[in-house]
């Protein structure tokens, strides 16, 4: 009887003692749940809010404007070469980083990773300096028609660069922890390199490689910052959708700005969810 | 020693020097045109071009409200890891993917739905006018654009590290007479510290560097609110690219020694540790050392 009351008090005493008192969680918890209802929920419920101020027709005609349409065509075709383009560059530095030991690795891991430390509005500035009409580089276009900056060009350079190491980044730990026990048996049982890729490395990496290339779009869509300083902002032209944003903010055209951020947040949103699906479904952590 | 170890697997060389290629293209080659730009100004202009009052301010401002910011986050950020980790609640799985929100969401519709919230006629900004605070156009209004900014990063480097903390270790401490504050001082913190740490840093240096969910709500007044890239910006619509390129040298400067402390401080946080313990060494990192 006193043996078994005193295990009874170690019990109930080592339980509290690994973990707060009822009072303590509820608070912790109260206070963390508001700061993201305050932070986070507010200011995405505020877009979506704006946008539908004036009803649904406003929205549908904000939407359907000739330069709203321009500046979406433009964002989508900037993502549409510039994703595809680091995501070779991903898979290829993946496969370098991952699966070879070689000297120097640590720097280029440092050099692919480079780009997320640079503010936004430097990453135009270094290639104002490179293209601008006294750019250290332009006279290897003076004799050509191509046009960097204020263009087409220039708007998927810094698109580039701004989201660089997202799809790098996801494969390499991946891969690494896949190891290369799985092509070495493909190479041994007679398959070339390219089917070991295609049959064995490529199949297994595809979720890291969706989620990689999801959230690269996400940014590339949404660059600000970068794109701002190289595009011009000639309306109808070199505005992207997040400039247009901005362009009609400024010109009190509330409703129709936040239609446009709208499409912006909805597809924050189906990033958002597609990673929730992946990690629950696939058990991708991060 | 040998660059290369030897494997059986094909396509190194072609993948590797694809690689550096893109990499130098891209990123290696346009930056080093920074260095050399800033290089080419010489260190009296330079000093000249970052002396002015304009721009000291500016500076200042940047790195005050995000240093503010990353605070915020790393206190608020540190209790939102714990509680995601350690509790159960309904509605955790929305939450926990909306941690992730301000990583997805592009910068501008940040920057506009945060402005019109915090403005004089918005929900929130009514109410703190009440209380007699302004945040838009207040630095104020620049804390709260980047602790908005910054707290995933805080969040996101914490969970891992909270999540593979041994409970035996928690378990040991109570055995040994430890009150739970005292167990969570003396043994969680010092664990959590590092990771608690690189969070800070990264919230930080994307602070100091954010542009576009900044300029809409800072209101932008010179020596006030106005922050250092949208400087960099102005400079560069007045086609003062010297200016620019000095502004854009001394934030990255600060920013690196400031990050270098940051490091030093996580070094000596890391100082009980054993090398086994070390959770932030990446299977790289271990085999190469």
């Amino acid at each position: 009887m006193n043996s078994s009351q005193r295990i009874n008090i170690t019990k109930a005493s080592s339980h509290s003692a690994i973990s707060e008192g009822k009072l303590t969680r509820w608070l912790l918890s109260t206070v963390a749940l508001s700061f993201l209802i305050l932070f986070l929920l507010l200011p995405l419920f505020t877009v979506f809010a704006e946008a539908l101020r004036n009803g649904w027709q406003t929205y549908g005609k904000a939407l359907s404007d000739a330069d709203g349409l321009a500046a979406i065509k433009l964002t989508v075709i900037a993502s549409a070469i510039a994703v595809p383009l680091n995501l070779i560059f991903g898979v290829a530095a993946a496969w370098s980083i991952a699966k070879f030991e070689f000297r120097g690795k640590v720097l280029l891991s440092t050099l692919i990773d480079l780009p997320f430390s640079v503010s936004p509005v430097v990453t135009g500035l270094i290639f104002v300096l490179m293209f601008g009409a006294s750019g250290w580089a332009a006279p290897l276009l003076n004799n050509t028609d191509i046009q960097i900056l204020f263009a087409l060009p220039g708007i998927v350079l810094v698109s580039i660069f701004v989201t660089f190491p997202f799809i790098a980044r996801e494969l390499i730990p991946l891969m690494q922890e896949q190891g290369s026990d799985e092509e070495q048996a493909a190479l041994s049982l007679g398959a070339n390199g390219w089917q070991t890729f295609w049959h064995v490395t490529l199949p297994n990496i595809r979720w890291g490689l969706l989620y990689g290339v999801l959230l690269c779009n996400a940014r590339a869509m949404g660059e600000f910052g970068a794109v701002s300083v190289v595009s011009g902002h000639i309306r109808g032209e070199t505005n992207t959708l997040p400039l247009h944003v901005e362009i009609l903010y400024n010109e009190y055209n509330f409703a129709a700005a936040f239609a446009m951020a709208s499409i912006l947040a909805c597809l924050a949103l189906v990033t958002l969810a597609i990673k929730a699906v992946l990690e629950k479904t696939h058990g991708l952590k991060h | 020693m040998k660059f290369k170890t030897n494997s059986p697997l094909p396509g190194f060389a072609p993948a590797l020097f694809y690689t550096v290629l893109y990499l130098a293209l891209i990123v290696v080659i346009p930056l080093s045109g920074l260095f050399f730009k800033t290089a080419e100004l010489g260190l009296a202009q330079f000093w000249d071009l970052i002396s002015g009052e304009r721009v000291t301010h500016a500076l200042t401002i940047s790195f005050t409200t995000a240093l503010a910011a990353a605070i915020i986050n790393a206190v608020f950020g540190l209790i939102i890891a714990w509680v995601f980790v350690r509790y159960d609640f309904t509605g955790k799985g929305l939450f926990d993917a909306i941690i992730d929100l301000p990583f997805a969401l592009p910068t501008a519709v940040a920057g506009i739905a945060l402005s019109t919230l915090y403005s004089g006629s918005g929900w929130l900004g009514s109410l703190f006018n009440k209380i007699g605070i302004e945040i838009a156009f207040t630095p104020l209004g620049i804390v709260i654009a980047l602790t908005f900014i910054g707290l995933p990063f805080v969040v996101r480097s914490v969970e891992p590290v909270l999540r593979e903390l041994e409970k035996e270790l928690e378990e040991a401490a109570a055995s040994l007479g430890a009150n739970r504050w005292q167990t969570l001082y003396h043994v969680v913190f010092p664990t959590l510290l590092p990771a608690l740490l690189s969070g800070f840093a990264l919230a930080f240096a994307r602070g100091v560097g954010e542009y576009g969910s900044v300029i809409f709500i800072a209101g932008n007044v010179p020596y006030v609110s106005e922050v250092a890239p949208l400087l960099i910006v102005i400079k560069l619509e007045e086609y003062d690219y010297a200016g620019a390129t000095a502004v854009a040298a001394a934030m990255l400067l600060i920013s690196f020694v400031l990050l270098i402390l940051i490091n030093a401080l996580q070094a000596w946080s890391q100082r009980y540790k054993s090398s086994s313990q070390n959770v932030s060494t990446t299977p790289v990192q271990e085999h190469l050392a």
